[in-house]
């Protein structure tokens, strides 16, 4: 392929939560701004830029991914979710949001969607973790309100309600 | 006054602020749309610790791409004045360095660009030229006669120093039988919350008005700060905070110095400007807790009862006195007596200024500095006596019979059950479990201890504690201060429907959620009815000094108040139904959304359609409830006045009180503290929402477990800050933070509407210590300080350390926090000393042998100055570096210093050479150096930074024996004819 | 905190990385999953002016099995090799370590070829690398070459790999009939940089201890099969010898405790399971 310059806007095609997208971005822009100052998306939140709060986490293929650690042209023709894509329909939560919300398991709300975007990846690949399991999930972001103990009963009970759910489908 | 128990206070419903942040669609400052033609507004910071600012030169970033303005303290001189603080000081603070900084961080520059990369980029040409200061970083040393001072005017760096007696301090100490004292350093930490700082500001040149709006969390006396700052009356200050604040814990109250830097851009540039802060900005620059050295000492009678107290504080606000600072430091004036029956008291208060980041609010502000203290000193009491720790604590609480009881330095406790608590506690808690716990470690020889705190938690600031800083004359000269004004307004739209505007500036605590459910009780609606805002506008909405998020003044002073201005509005609608249904308005009942008579319910009306009748039919409306469209009330309790003539102060509004213990075990290898159990009791009063009380207590404590264990904002004798990264200020995470026991009790404040009190700060004040008491009992060890640290705590346990092999060559050991680099090598050249000396005196010959040298300007024979290109793999940066010779001792030994400065931080060092002549002609060439490296790379990569300079210093020295010893490798004019010279004497490589 | 301008290049084939590394020498960067090399260009502590993007190249995504060795490409990452169900027998020791390497967001986009091109003094892929007696395979342009672990990592963040060539794979030896592994790791907190790691392998003849996080790189050292305070004493030198720094999260007499007391630990727990 060729070069990108440096100081030039080069147009990214990928799917952004199932539908195509795009923006035009420099080489050097990463995708937490082209997200959220060029697409609107807004509830990626930027927390370091250094890769270690995970307020940034999407998923890119499905699999977790620093925003702030990944460059907007390393999207191209990825299959991109963040937040907004996760509940099935605007009035209604995932059971993983609902489950959230019951335990008060997010206080200013600022590090919720990496964390949610992370267990989401997780329990896709692992739908009966332990405890345990999670701790070490969530230990890849930092929350300074709750202490993180609702978040591990609300993804455990999550957990146990999408398996119900599998089963009854 | 205590309101009727509602159908929804006290449940733990789900939080109406939820489903926005669970969906991505909270708004965030930085996720709300700018106006067109917006800039953004990157910020160049100090390397240096202390430094005279010699030139700025601003040229290359102004044509730099994008660039519509770089900003410094001479274009912002005549529209700007100094920060006030909350003392009258000679020190002037500015939103950004004048002509000197002191300290690492500090604002020198502002450029406004297109967006934030242009800006970035143009940071990178901007050339400062420091002259750097002697440092001064410990606030003991700062207080020594020589140190060095941040500001002349003031003459030292004491700020400030008050002595108070309460008692008869003085004959109890003479009489009691024991003396015993700790000394404590409370560390430098911080809150830092998810959400950095933003400020989104413009200038209205036709109204010479501001508005500006920035997630800054109050108090809102700053407002009035900000404002003399920025040179324009209060009503010309439009400040407008975003719906959501990404957490803050008192930190965002440090958004406004850089409020007012924005803002005054935003005037020179005549467009919008934001800035949005990064997180090395906010780790290095925001604001940090204060640090503190307290020597405490109590005078105890031999059953461990507590006679007397003598404090003395010397608070460390870093380099300048911020507003409200010296706050932190008399927070707790009234409170220094702890939950214990003490009548005498002497204190002696000194402030003091180090080249540190400026102190301001932080969670628990100013309890965790003097619970270390009490409470480290209540377990040395019983260590020293032989006492039970807890027996200690038990026989000094305040008897439960006693309340309110006024304290011996003025404050006011409201309520409270101290024994009870407790005893509840150590049942629940299962102490004696826990005991047969640490028996049983120990026996089989592991590190294992208890800790208990008992602390009173205040909550509700009087506006007018910070004045006990002035003495009683300063005072009247100054006039009264006090009380805690809280407002909430409530307003009927013509539907009748429900919406309550606060003050309250939360960042996540759910206080929209709160205010549904205590307005939604006293009108008998269903708390989904109740529309609530706190999108604070100060041109349009109520508030007052007071107002903001901080004190934990939400549940007892906001919400009280929004709870008696939804019940004067009620007593209106009651007036009209009363009119309307012909009843007596005393009948009428507020209920499953209708007004009903009590004697007779079919006498009943919608609550909307009797809401909205003042909007439709004024006329029809009794004349004493005619106003019955919005109600705005304003609440101060009575009981926080000023201080007294002889310094009492009532200091906070309410007293809630926690009893924690936990036992912990140390690992003897590691020294990592691990928490086998946490128990926390709190009695805070009622009770509005459980689950947000448990959340305040969970978030507290993990906060209060990174205070123990792991955060410091680290600084380097020479004043280089260390902790810029996540990766080195440590939060902790879900690893780390144990499950804990939350116990609750509960003594209503009679001093709230509610009768609530503050429980957002509690653990902050009590857990640290508790932690602590149990590590220091878990080593027998006396005096320990905050962060413990695996290394710290292993050097209390490892005990001697086995010695190096007798033929290993042992390097010098840096003294701690010394922290310089330092090393040693050795080479060997074919050429003779003579000729390597010539050589080393030759400038060009240096300047040649500089790793990525160009642009080299000889000074003299002996010093020059060149652009340097340094790194350490993919770590690059650019660098002036001005090198010396010295000391020469030819053709034997020299000494060569240099300093290097650039974007990514300033370093100095200094190298000796030896030159011996080895036995075939040639020469040995041995060297050693130290050096310190300081800004951004001290900040941010620490952990490499030893092993980075001996790289670059080893390829100078590597590149200085290949010069000598391979010259026919240099191209150019110079090296053939060296070549040719060096040929002669037989060298090679 | 935003990256200088750069050029980027998402390559398609190796040659065409090569081409440009070979181009664009000292001012090229290679990106692989960017968990490193991301955070340096953010804070500008790095300012390449072309970064080339190996990562959808099909030819460096593979993991091959030879004789003696599990050779990971430059684009595998570390998730990837993580979730292989056979790493434990193939290679124990990485299969203990691979954990430790930042978290599951990270390992997910990092790679392991990522890792050992950085050459982090604490980073664990290179410890177990040295510990295992790996080799490194480099290729430009020109040339193919393998350098063994020891070689390669030669200070901090410093490697034998020169501008033009790019790490094409790293080799672990495969899990040796009668030897046996074992590692452990002190950190802050979890996921941190490690204070220290060591990592043993022992087996009938020999004890090998490497150690991370200590020294400018990672160093191992040979022992004969020692124990009591012959072992003590032999680890109390290798500590010594480390030169270890104090730095903001540890000293450098804690760093040497652990030396002794976690190095002895793992050639314990390493000689204890040997196969």
């Amino acid at each position: 392929m060729p070069r990108l310059n440096a100081g030039t806007r080069h147009v990214v095609r990928f799917t952004l939560n199932g539908r195509p997208a795009a923006f035009e971005v420099e080489p050097r822009m990463l995708l937490t701004d082209a997200l959220r100052h060029l697409l609107g998306a807004t509830g990626t939140h930027v927390g370091c830029e250094h890769g270690v709060c995970g307020c940034c986490t999407v998923l890119i293929d499905g699999m977790p991914a620093r925003a702030c650690l990944t460059l907007a042209v390393q999207a191209e023709g990825c299959e991109i979710r963040t937040i907004e894509g996760l509940a099935p329909s605007p009035a209604r939560l995932s059971i993983l949001q609902a489950a959230f919300r019951r335990h008060h398991a997010l206080q200013c709300g600022f590090c919720t969607a990496g964390i949610l975007m992370s267990l989401e990846a997780f329990l896709a690949t692992r739908p009966d973790p332990s405890a345990e399991e999670l701790r070490e999930v969530l230990s890849g972001h930092l929350c300074r309100c709750t202490g993180y103990a609702p978040m591990i009963a609300a993804a455990l009970e999550a957990a146990a309600k999408l398996r119900e759910d599998a089963v009854h489908v | 006054m205590l309101a009727q128990q509602g159908k929804w206070i006290g449940q733990s419903v789900e939080r109406v602020e939820d489903a926005a942040l669970l969906n991505g669609r909270g708004r965030f400052i930085d996720d709300l749309g700018a106006k067109p033609g917006t800039l953004h507004a990157a910020i160049l910071r100090s390397p240096h610790a202390h430094a005279d600012i010699v030139s700025i030169d601003t040229a290359a970033a102004r044509a730099s791409p994008g660039v519509a303005a770089v900003i410094t303290a001479a274009e912002l001189a005549d529209i700007t004045a100094p920060l006030v603080a909350g003392v009258r000081a000679p020190i002037e603070t500015r939103p950004i360095a004048v002509e000197r900084v002191r300290y690492v961080g500090e604002p020198v520059a502002v450029v406004v660009a297109a967006d934030r990369y242009l800006a970035e980029d143009a940071l990178d040409f901007i050339e400062v030229s420091y002259k750097p200061r002697p440092t001064v970083i410990d606030p003991l040393a700062a207080l020594a006669a020589d140190a060095p001072v941040l500001h002349e005017g003031l003459g030292s760096n004491l700020v400030s120093e008050r002595h108070f007696t309460y008692g008869d301090p003085e004959r109890a100490f003479a009489s009691a039988p024991h003396r015993v004292s700790v000394s404590v350093r409370y560390p430098r930490n911080t809150g830092s919350p998810m959400e950095t700082y933003g400020v989104i500001a413009e200038y209205d040149p036709h109204e010479g008005a501001y508005d500006i709006l920035a997630n800054f969390q109050g108090p809102f006396s700053i407002h009035a700060v900000m404002a003399r700052a920025l040179k324009v009356s209060g009503n010309k200050l439009r400040l407008r905070l975003p719906p959501n604040s990404g957490g803050s814990f008192g930190v965002k109250q440090g958004v406004a110095p850089y409020a007012v830097l924005i803002a005054a851009a935003a005037r020179i540039v005549g467009r919008p400007v934001k800035w949005i802060e990064d997180r090395l900005e906010h780790l290095s620059a925001s604001v940090s807790a204060t640090s503190r050295v307290t020597t405490l000492s109590a005078a105890v009678e031999n059953d461990g009862r507590i006679v007397a107290l003598d404090w003395d504080q010397i608070e460390d606000c870093g380099a300048y006195l911020r507003a409200p600072e010296p706050a932190t430091l008399y927070r707790m004036h009234g409170n220094l007596n702890g939950a214990y029956d003490i009548r005498h008291i002497r204190v002696r208060n000194r402030v003091v200024l180090t080249n540190k980041i400026p102190s301001g609010l932080v969670r628990g502000f100013g309890g965790p500095q003097v619970y270390y203290a009490l409470e480290r000193l209540m377990q040395r009491i019983a260590v020293t006596l032989k006492l039970d720790p807890l027996d200690v604590i038990r026989r000094n609480l305040i008897p439960a019979g006693a309340f309110p009881y006024r304290t011996a330095s003025g404050a006011l406790y409201d309520s409270g059950d101290y024994a009870r608590a407790v005893a509840l506690a150590v049942e629940k808690g299962g102490l004696d479990d826990l005991r047969r716990r640490r028996d049983e470690a120990r026996a089989a020889g592991r590190l294992y201890g208890i800790g208990y705190a008992a602390v009173v938690e205040p909550s509700v600031s009087n506006m007018g504690y910070i004045t006990t800083v002035l003495t009683a004359e300063e005072r009247r000269r100054a006039g009264p201060k006090n009380g805690a004004q809280a407002t909430a307004t409530i307003t009927l739209d013509p539907l009748g429907s429900v919406t309550v505007k606060v003050a309250s500036a939360p960042q996540g605590q759910g206080h929209r959620t709160v205010l549904a459910q205590v307005v939604a009780d006293v009108f008998g609606l269903s708390k989904d009815e109740i529309q609530v805002s706190t999108e604070l506008d100060t041109a349009k909405d109520a508030w007052s000094i007071a107002s903001g998020n901080y004190s934990s003044r939400f549940a007892p002073a906001v919400a009280g108040a929004a709870h008696l201005a939804a019940v004067k509005l009620r007593s209106k609608l009651a007036r009209i139904a009363a009119a309307q249904l012909n009843v007596r308005a005393e009948d009428l009942v507020f209920a499953g959304g209708k007004i009903f008579s009590r004697t007779n319910p079919d006498a009943a009306l919608p609550f909307a359609r009797v809401a909205a009748t003042s909007h439709w039919a004024p006329a029809t409306v009794p004349d004493d409830a005619k106003d019955a469209l919005s109600e705005t009330l304003f609440w101060t309790p009575p009981e926080l006045t000023a201080p007294t003539d002889a310094d009492a102060i009532n200091s906070s509004l309410c007293h809630g009180f926690i009893f924690d213990f936990c036992g912990v075990e140390v690992d003897r290898v590691t020294g990592k503290v691990r928490i086998d159990r946490y128990v926390t009791m709190h009695d805070c009063g009622r009770v509005l929402h459980p689950g947000m009380v448990e959340g305040q207590i969970r978030g507290g404590f993990a906060q209060a477990l990174g205070a123990a264990l792991y955060e410091e904002l680290a600084y380097r004798e020479d004043g280089a800050f260390l902790a810029g990264t996540f990766a080195d200020y440590l939060l902790p995470t879900a690893t780390e933070v144990p499950d804990i026991t939350i116990l609750h009790m509960e003594s209503p404040s009679p001093f709230t509407p509610l009768g609530a009190k503050g429980v957002g700060e509690g653990n902050c004040m009590s857990t640290p210590v508790c932690i602590a008491n149990a590590v220091a009992d878990a080593l027998g060890a006396e005096a320990i300080d905050l962060p413990l640290t695996p290394a710290k705590l292993a050097a209390l346990v490892h005990g001697e350390e086995p010695t190096p092999p007798r033929d290993m060559f042992k390097p010098r050991v840096s003294k701690p926090g010394e922290r310089r680099i330092i090393g040693a090598g050795e080479t060997r050249v074919r050429a003779a000393p003579e000729l390597v000396w010539k050589m080393l005196l030759d400038t060009d010959v240096l300047a040649s042998v500089i790793p990525g040298a160009h642009g080299v300007k000889k000074l003299s024979e002996t010093r020059f100055l060149a652009d340097v290109t340094l790194g350490v793999g993919p770590v690059k940066g650019r660098y002036k570096a001005e090198i010396a010779l010295s000391d020469l001792d030819a053709p034997k030994a020299a000494r060569l210093s240099g300093s290097i400065s650039g974007a990514l931080g300033n370093g100095e060092g200094s190298g000796v050479v030896h030159l011996a002549p080895d036995a075939q002609g040639g020469t040995v060439i041995s060297y050693t150096y130290e050096g310190a490296v300081g800004g951004k790379v001290a900040a941010i990569g620490d952990r490499l930074l030893d092993g980075a300079a001996k790289v670059v210093i080893g390829q100078f020295f590597a590149a200085l024996a290949r010069q000598i010893g391979a010259e026919e490798h240099r191209p150019g004019l110079m090296a053939r004819l060296l070549a040719r010279l060096l040929a002669l004497f037989g060298v090679r490589r | 905190m935003k990256p200088a301008p750069f050029d980027y290049l998402r390559a398609e084939s190796l040659e065409e990385a090569l081409a440009a590394l070979d181009q664009g020498g000292s001012e090229a960067r290679i990106l692989a999953g960017g968990q490193t090399l991301l955070p340096m260009l953010n804070m500008r502590l790095a300012r390449p002016a072309l970064l080339i993007d190996i990562m959808r190249i099909p030819a460096l995504s593979a993991i091959s099995l030879e004789q003696d060795a599990i050779v990971i490409s430059a684009a595998v990452r570390q998730a990837t090799v993580l979730a292989r169900p056979t790493l434990g027998t193939e290679v124990p020791l990485l299969a203990a370590a691979l954990p430790w390497v930042g978290h599951f967001q990270t390992r997910s986009r990092g790679t392991i070829c990522g890792s050992v091109a950085h050459a982090d003094p604490s980073a664990e892929i290179p410890l177990c690398l040295v510990a295992l007696e790996g080799e490194i395979r480099l290729r430009s342009r020109r040339a193919t070459r393998r350098v063994s672990a020891e070689q390669f990592f030669v200070g901090m963040m410093l490697t034998d790999k020169g501008d033009d060539e790019l790490i094409e794979a790293v080799a672990f030896p495969k899990r040796r009939p009668g030897e046996g592994y074992a590692f452990a790791e002190v950190g802050r907190r979890h996921g941190d940089f490690a204070i220290v790691a060591c990592a043993g392998v022992v087996d009938a003849k020999r004890m090998r201890l490497a150690v991370a996080g200590v020294a400018e790189r990672p160093v191992a050292r040979d022992f004969p099969l020692l124990d009591g305070t012959a072992l003590d004493d032999a680890l109390n030198a290798f500590a010594w010898d480390l030169q270890a720094r104090d730095d903001i999260h540890a000293t450098a007499r804690y760093r040497r405790d652990l030396v002794r007391s976690l190095g002895r630990k793992v050639l314990e727990e390493a000689a204890a399971c040997r196969a």
